[in-house]
This record gives structure tokens, sequence and C-alpha cells, in this order.
């Protein structure tokens, strides 16, 4: 316990960081509340109040519902992907092998690929329908037309490119949790008669919970806001999420009025969602 | 069979990693690949690879056609600004909350209370704006009142809360949205939006931080802050409070304590907090793509423009991708233990 | 020249009281030793003297000066911590220097002072070393040296010994009782053992859930005992208690017969010390005593004996615990 002296201190140190957050989380959610009830579009002057219609019409939009769903699937997909990928892969890295060093850089670095190169490159060098590595392969085993990825299955392509930049995030946290893992219960267990299956149900499987806990609640976050994926693909009317279709609102339709208050709806949604998952898996998590 | 089962096993498990180790990093080798081909040759690699010839065109290509180097520029710029202002901030917070809690909030909310910090703001910066002359009824004098009466209640809460729940406030405010704020930014960055515009006592029209750094290093810090506060806390929290104890009894005054004995001591921590944001910061991509378009645009803004390009592309493409990535992917690899801290807010070590 | 004075000082950590209520005056260049069990509040008294704490209540004046609302830096006091609290990225030279830097010295007296401290404490040829480079005693030696160099109006001990082996606590101790005397500096130091207490203090503070049950000199506590806690908290090994804790008497007070006296017991247990033989003798229906026999007695286990308490160190307490004195 510190000193009420040190306290005061505390708090003068604290001040600017508390200011400067309150700035970012207040005053925007301030101001599109005042412009969710505005009708006002870029091109046009005519503004004014206009009520929940706003609202309205970005709900009844006709990508809402897909969106919407698009929302979901994607972050649940990517979210079992991620964690069970990641379990398996933190298992399989946490034995000894040869070049474990190397394997272990190889398999994270796409979590350090900027989205937009991710994106490009998924979308161009591999899974282009003529040109593609994909499509050589395809070819090569007798296909006379390649699947155009993000042209016919755009959703799938977007839950592949996505997945491939979190698997090594899940894999590394779930990795690290496992070394912290101590060797002697390994030891204990096969005293006890414990195949590796039962080791890995009874043993590392709850050890891993609290991590598996962090990994889904902090992918969850991002993966809500997933972006630049979806832009930088042109796949927007097709495999749009939420985001997307607040952006579109403001870049296609120059709605501000209606861009706020989809992006007030995007917000409640998205709080609903973290604290239902807080609530769930709150008990494991630190604090 | 001569190999022993462990033998074995360690056989197979290699194989079996280094498959998927490959097969993970295989787009990034093959970007690789299409960056050193030239234009036609990279479409057809599949089947040429080793094939056609190596050439370094597409790098000079690329830097000579679009100014490469402006947007590695601005990239660093904006990582490297964004990160030390956030320290600005952030060791001052983490050590205030590592070291000098406070375990009981010091105003205990209620419904009342709220209905009359609400009532009274809006009544007090009612009864300002009044004295000063404005219009009640104009538009911007009830902006400014919604907005007075958000803020102060909420500043209020904020600043009474104790240390763990300021704590968990600060993570909530990374769970935001992007999609929810990207009108008041988009408006409050543009030009006649809704800071930068004709206030009759000032006028700020011709002023905009849009597509400016003067926008996008303050926000970038301002996203990333409780990332970096978390982190530093942890840290921080692992330093025993005797050796600070220690220097107070020497006589150190907080600066001293902060810059002489706490940062020292701390260094790995704030290196590694310092390269999380890095990270975060350069790969960033929501904001980049629609906040800058030109003078402020980072790598991330210029690799989308490839994205609805005119004629053959690949190997520009990837030669400005391998260029973009090559160093966080070598600060992630240096560094990948110590992000974890980071990455999961401390919740994993 | 370093007394300390608390009234009435009072320490809760919310709902948690830690010090009901705290009185004592803290002479000038005297040695004084707060112990007691682990969670009695000593660390916390010295805290709160220290200013590391808030008071909740109450007051602490150094030299006649009220420091109730100081900082720890304002009131002129050194401490050194049980983990000896070094700068780890500093020398030995710098961690000892650095009080001296914050109170702005010019560097020439900062040097000299610096060195003279080291060569009282035998620091030298380690003042380029960092901390971990150095033994347990040694750093203990630079946390001191940090004290010294001060020249604070009282030093505050906080368990310095408890982390080193045997044989370097019984060293150390001296060593800082030799310190004591050359500077005649007052010395408040805290420690749970009683031993250290004893062959320290010039008086002794005995701590008990946060209480100040007594306060005297070793040897008053030793003779005079108020209560039966501090009865049994100081003595090794513990005085004997029998007839309902009514009735104190020390093992090295108990007389040994193989013919009379007034509690019969067959011994159970012997330890032999080489220069005392301690004798566990289970006395039936009195309870369970421990004898001091000196030299190697010819007691063994499973021996009947006799034990006579001397009369005049008969320690007599009531219901509640304190002490009868007649």
């Amino acid at each position: 316990m510190a000193t009420s002296h040190a306290q005061r201190l505390g708090r003068w140190a604290l001040a600017p960081s508390l200011v400067a957050l309150s700035g970012l989380a207040f005053v925007p959610l301030a101001i599109a509340i005042y412009f969710a009830f505005l009708r006002y579009n870029l091109q046009s002057d005519n503004t004014g109040w206009y009520g929940l219609n706003n609202f309205y019409y970005f709900i009844h939009d006709p990508y809402f519902i897909k969106d919407f769903f698009n929302t979901i699937v994607l972050v649940l997909s990517v979210l079992v992907i991620t964690v069970v990928g990641g379990t398996a892969l933190a298992v399989l890295l946490d034995q000894p092998f040869w070049g474990r060093g190397i394997v272990r850089v190889l398999m994270i670095s796409p979590f350090f690929i900027m989205p937009t190169v991710s994106s490009l490159v998924w979308k161009n060098l591999l899974m282009h329908p003529v040109f593609g590595l994909f499509a050589a392969i395809q070819k090569f085993f007798g296909a006379s037309v390649a699947l155009d990825w993000f042209g016919t299955v755009p959703l799938l392509s977007v839950i592949i490119v996505v997945s491939w930049q979190w698997l090594p995030y899940a894999a590394l946290i779930l990795l690290t949790a496992l070394q912290s893992l101590d060797e002697e219960q390994k030891n204990a267990s096969m005293m006890d008669g414990a195949g590796p299956i039962a080791y890995f149900r009874y043993i590392v499987l709850p050890h891993l919970s609290r991590p598996i806990t962090v990994v889904i609640l902090i992918e969850t976050i991002f993966l809500l806001n997933v972006f630049a994926e979806i832009k930088v693909t042109s796949v927007g009317g097709f495999a749009g999420n939420l985001t997307y279709l607040v952006f579109s609102q403001l870049n296609d339709a120059t709605d501000i009025g209606g861009a706020a208050a989809g992006g007030l709806i995007a917000v409640v949604l998205a709080n609903i969602v973290s604290i239902f998952l807080v609530r769930i898996v709150g008990k494991n998590l630190e604090n | 069979m001569a190999i022993a089962p462990s033998r074995r096993r360690k056989l197979v498990v290699t194989l079996l990693a280094w498959t998927i180790g490959i097969l993970m990093f295989f787009p990034i080798f093959w970007t690789a690949v299409a960056a050193f081909k030239t234009e036609s040759d990279a479409y057809s690699l599949p089947q040429n690879w080793l094939t056609t010839p190596w050439t370094l065109e597409n790098f000079s290509i690329v830097q000579e056609r679009s100014n490469y180097l402006l947007y590695i520029r601005n990239t660093v710029v904006i990582a490297f600004v964004s990160t030390l202002l956030g320290l600005a901030f952030a060791i001052p917070a983490a050590w205030s909350m590592a070291f000098a809690p406070v375990a009981t909030s010091t105003i205990k909310w209620s419904g009342w209370r709220w209905l009359a910090t609400v009532l009274g703001t809006a009544f007090v910066v009612g009864l300002v704006l009044y004295a000063l002359g404005w219009d009640l009824t104009n538009r911007s004098a009830i902006g400014f009142l919604a907005l007075a009466i958000v803020l102060i209640p909420a500043l209020l809460w904020v600043f009474s809360r104790n240390t763990s729940d300021a704590l968990l406030w600060m993570l909530s405010t990374k769970m935001m949205p992007p999609a929810g704020a990207l009108i008041p930014i988009y408006l409050i960055f543009n030009r006649n939006g809704l800071v930068f515009k004709d206030w009759g006592w000032i006028d700020l029209s011709e002023y905009n931080i849009m597509d400016s750094f003067w926008g996008m290093v303050p926000l970038m810090m301002l996203l990333n802050l409780p990332i970096i506060i978390w982190m530093l806390y942890t840290y921080f929290k692992e330093i025993p409070a005797e050796i600070l104890e220690a220097s107070r009894m020497d006589g150190a005054p907080l600066w001293s304590e902060l810059t002489k004995i706490l940062m020292p001591m701390a260094v790995p921590g704030i290196v590694s907090t310092c390269l999380l944001n890095l990270i975060l910061a350069w790969n960033e991509a929501f904001w980049s793509l629609n906040l800058t378009n030109k003078y402020a645009a980072p790598l991330s803004f210029f690799i989308s423009e490839y994205s609805s390009p005119e004629g053959q592309f690949w190997a520009k493409l990837s030669a400005a991708s391998i260029m973009a990535i090559a160093p966080i992917l070598v600060v992630g690899w240096f560094s990948q233990r110590q992000l974890v801290r980071g990455l999961t807010f401390g919740a994993v070590k | 020249m370093g007394t300390i004075k608390l009234s009435k000082v009072r320490k809760a950590f919310g709902d948690a009281v830690i010090i009901p209520g705290a009185d004592l005056e803290i002479r000038e260049g005297e040695f004084i030793v707060f112990v007691g069990p682990s969670g009695c509040g000593k660390s916390t008294l010295l805290r709160l003297i220290a200013g590391l704490e808030d008071v909740t209540s109450g007051s602490i004046e150094i030299d006649g000066r009220s420091v109730t609302d100081s900082a720890p830096a304002e009131r002129g006091l050194a401490m050194v911590f049980q983990s000896y609290a070094l700068y780890p990225h500093m020398s030995v030279r710098d961690n000892i220097a650095f009080p001296l830097k914050m109170a702005k010295l010019p560097q020439a007296e900062i040097d000299a002072k610096v060195g003279k401290a080291a060569a009282t404490l035998n620091l030298t040829e380690y003042l380029d070393r960092k901390p971990r480079q150095l033994s347990g005693g040694q750093r203990q030696r630079v946390a001191i040296g940090r004290a010294i160099v001060r020249e604070p109006k009282a030093f505050l001990f906080d368990e310095p010994l408890s982390n080193l082996d045997a044989a370097l606590r019984v060293n150390m101790r001296v060593e800082i009782m030799q310190m004591h005397q050359n500077m005649k500096a007052t010395m408040v130091y805290v420690t749970h053992d009683q031993v250290e207490a004893m062959t320290m203090a010039d008086r002794i503070v005995v701590l008990n859930r946060g209480n100040i049950e007594q306060v005297g000199s070793p040897l008053e506590l030793y003779n005079k005992p108020n209560s039966l806690f501090v009865a049994g908290f100081i003595g090794s090994p513990k005085m004997n208690f029998t007839e309902n804790n009514t009735i104190g008497v020390r093992p090295e007070h108990i007389i040994l017969s193989d013919k009379h006296g007034d509690w019969e017991g067959t011994v159970k247990l012997s330890e032999h010390l080489g220069s005392d033989t301690f004798l566990h003798v289970d006395g039936g229906k009195c309870g369970h005593f421990v004898v001091r026999a000196s030299g190697e007695s010819h007691f063994g286990p499973g021996a009947k004996v006799w034990m006579t308490p001397m009369p005049d160190r008969i320690h007599h307490f009531d219901r509640d615990g304190r002490a009868i004195r007649k």
C-alpha cells in the first residue's frame, strides 16, 4: 500500500492517460449519437432531425442481414480454426525435434504480415483462378477450370486469409502457456499410468483453459473488426461484415447520418458480444 | 525397426512440424520469389519459378513509379512517434497503477447521483454558453451541450475509479469497434467538418488533420495506449516495491524515482512494449485506409492501391510487399516471446 | 538528536486494524528492538516511522517535530530493508552515493563520504561491482553503507539478517552492534528472532497482534514479564507453564533430583548440546516440562525425576494472562 502522498502523485501521473483515453472513448461516441439522429448526406444540403430513421434504414439495408450473418460466421469460423489448430500446433511444437527454433519462426510469421499484404498475396498469387498457384495445382490434378476463390466463395476465402494470419497468434500464446506446464506433472501422470491422450485430456487441456479463454477474447475483439481483408479484395458486396457496411455507408453512399447510426449499432452489438463473452469466460481471466 | 521408438517418434514429429511450418510460411516465400521475377514471368510462376531469370528490377520500379521511400518514411514516422508519445503517457500511468494504487473508488455512483450530475452539467454548461452569447437553439450549441453532458459525467466517473477498475476500463476502450468511431473521427479530422471550420471567433477552415501526421500519430497512440499501459503495468509489478521505497527514503523525488531507478530496471519490459507497439502501428489498416491518402499514407495504404491496378502488377506488388513486411517480420522473430505478454493483456506471460 | 515519539498511532487497512493504538518513546542513541511473531505488526510500525505508510490516526514526532504528514525523505531517517533493496543497475559506489546525489551535494564531497563509508564497511575493493556480483553479506553491508552515508537522525532496520545463513548472521549481529557503539546513533531494529533481540537491544518492544505488550530492557523482560505472552516469547527454550497457565518457570530455573521434589515426571527425550542438556519431561497431570541440566546429565530417557522450581524464580499469572507480582 502506498502513502497518500504517493497516491496523490499517482493521480496526477495517471490523469493525462485517463483524459486522453476518455476523449477517445466518449467524444466519438457522443458525436456518433448526435449525427445518428440527423439526416446528413455529404452530397445533399438537406439536413435536419431524422429521428430513428437512420437506424431503421441501416437495419433494413438489403445488406444488413447478410453482413450481420457474415460477421458471425467469420468470427466463429476463425475462432474455431485458430483455437483448435493453435492447440494442435502448440502441442506439436512443444515436442522435441530437430530445428525447433526455425520451425517456430516459420510458423509465427503470418501474424506479423500486414493485412493488406496478406489479402492481396492470397487473392492474386495464390488464389487467382488463372495464374495463381492453387489454379496450377488444380490443373495439375486434371481440372479444366480452377476455382475462383474470391469470386465464387468470397467469405470462405476471407476466412482462410484471416485464419492464416491468426493461427500463429493462437499457437504462440498457447505454446508459451504450455511451456509453463511443469514437466514434473507429466512424469507424475506417467507414474499414474496415463497415456499421452489421457495426459492431454486431463492435464494439458485444463492447464490451457485459461490461455484459450484469453485467446478467444482477444481474437474476438479483433475479428469483429476485420476490414482490410474485405475492402482490399473488393468482396465487400458479398462477404462484407458489419464494419464494412458502416464503411460503405460513408464511402459509397456518403451518408453521414446512416454511417453514424450503423456505427452505433455495431458498437452495441460488439458490446453485447463482449459482455456475453466476458461473463462466460470472465472467471478464467486474471484480475 | 532399428531406430529406437523415441527417436522414431522424434523423426515423425520433425517431419510433421517442418511440413506445417513450411506450409504456413509458404505464401511469404512465394511472394519473395515473385518479387525477383519480371512482371510477365510472375504470371507464369507456378510452372516456371525455377527456370525464369531472377531480377531486381521490381524494387527500383516500385520506387521510381510511386516513390516507395515516402511511404516507408510515413510508416516509420507514425509508428515510432506514436510509440514514443505513448511511452510518455504510459510510463507515469503504469507507475501510478503499479506502485501507488488506489484501493477504493472515491465516488460511489447511484442512479440519483448520475441524474444529478447530468442535469447539473447541462444546467451549468447551458448557463455558460448563454453568458457567452451563444444562440441556444443553434445546432452547434445543442451539439456542444450534448458533448458536455456525455463527457463531464464520464470523466468524473473515470477519475473516481479505483486502480483495478481503471485498468479494466482502459481494456474496454480497446474493445470499442472502430466502425463506431469512423464517422466521428472522420468528421473531426476533416476540413469543414466538426472542428476545422469557421467558428466565427476563429477561422480554422483552412486546416484539417486528414491525411496528416498531426492526425494519425495521436490517433495511433490513443488506440494502442491501453496495451502499452497494461504491458508496462505487468512489467512494473515484477519490480520489487522495496527498491522504489529505498529510493524514496534516499530522498529521490518522483521524477528521479521514475527516470533513475524504475526505468533502468524496466528496460527489457519497455523495449518489449515498444516493439509490440511498433508492430501494431506498422500493420494497422483500418484507420490508415480511411484517413490517409497521400501525404501521411503509410505502407498499408500504399499496398492497398494494388487492389485495383492497371495492367500487370504481381511482381511489383510482391516487391513492395516484401519491402513492407521485412522489418516487422524480423522484429517479430526476435521478440516473439516477449510479445506474448502484451498480446494477451498480461494474462499469459 | 534521534528521539522518536509515537502517540496513539493507529493503522488500519480498510477494515483490518493492524495496529490499534501504539504509544512509544524512543530515546536518543538507544538500540531499540521491535520483536514479535509473524503478523504482529512490527514491520508495519517501522514503516509508519519511516513514512512509507500513512498513519490512520495518531502522531509521530522526531526530535520534537511532528513528521506525521511528512514524506520519507523529509524525516531524516535511513532504512535497511530485509531484501537490501539495492539498485541492481548501479555499482556499489553509485548505490551508496545515490542519497547524496539526491541531496545535491557537490561531487567531491560525495566521493569523500562514499570512500569513508566503504572503508568502514570493508567494501573498498567492491566499489565498482554490481550487486548481483556480491555475496549476501556484502550486499547487506552496501545497504548499510547507503544508510550510514546519509548521517540520519536514526537508523531503521527491517529484519536485515533473516536472509543470511546462521554463521553469517552471528557475525553481522556483532558488526551491527559495534556500529552502534561507534556511531552512538538511535537504531530501531525489527526482528522475529528473540535471540537477536535479547543480545542486541538496549530496550525491547514486544508486539502481539499490533499491541505493544511490554517495553523494557532484555533483563527486565526476562525477569519480570508482564504477561503470559511476553513470558513465553522471551527466553529459549520457552518458559514452562503449568497449573492451567497460572504458574510459569523457566527451564534453567528447575532443580532436578532423583529423590524428591515438587513435581514428578518421566524423561521422554534428552537433547545434548555439549554445554547443556535439555530434558523433555512428561509430568503427567502437571504437564510437559523442558528442564535444563548443565553439562552432561545422567538422566536419560525413561528415568524418573523430581523437579523443584527455584522459589524466587516462579512467575504467577492470573486468568487473563497478566503477571501477578507479589
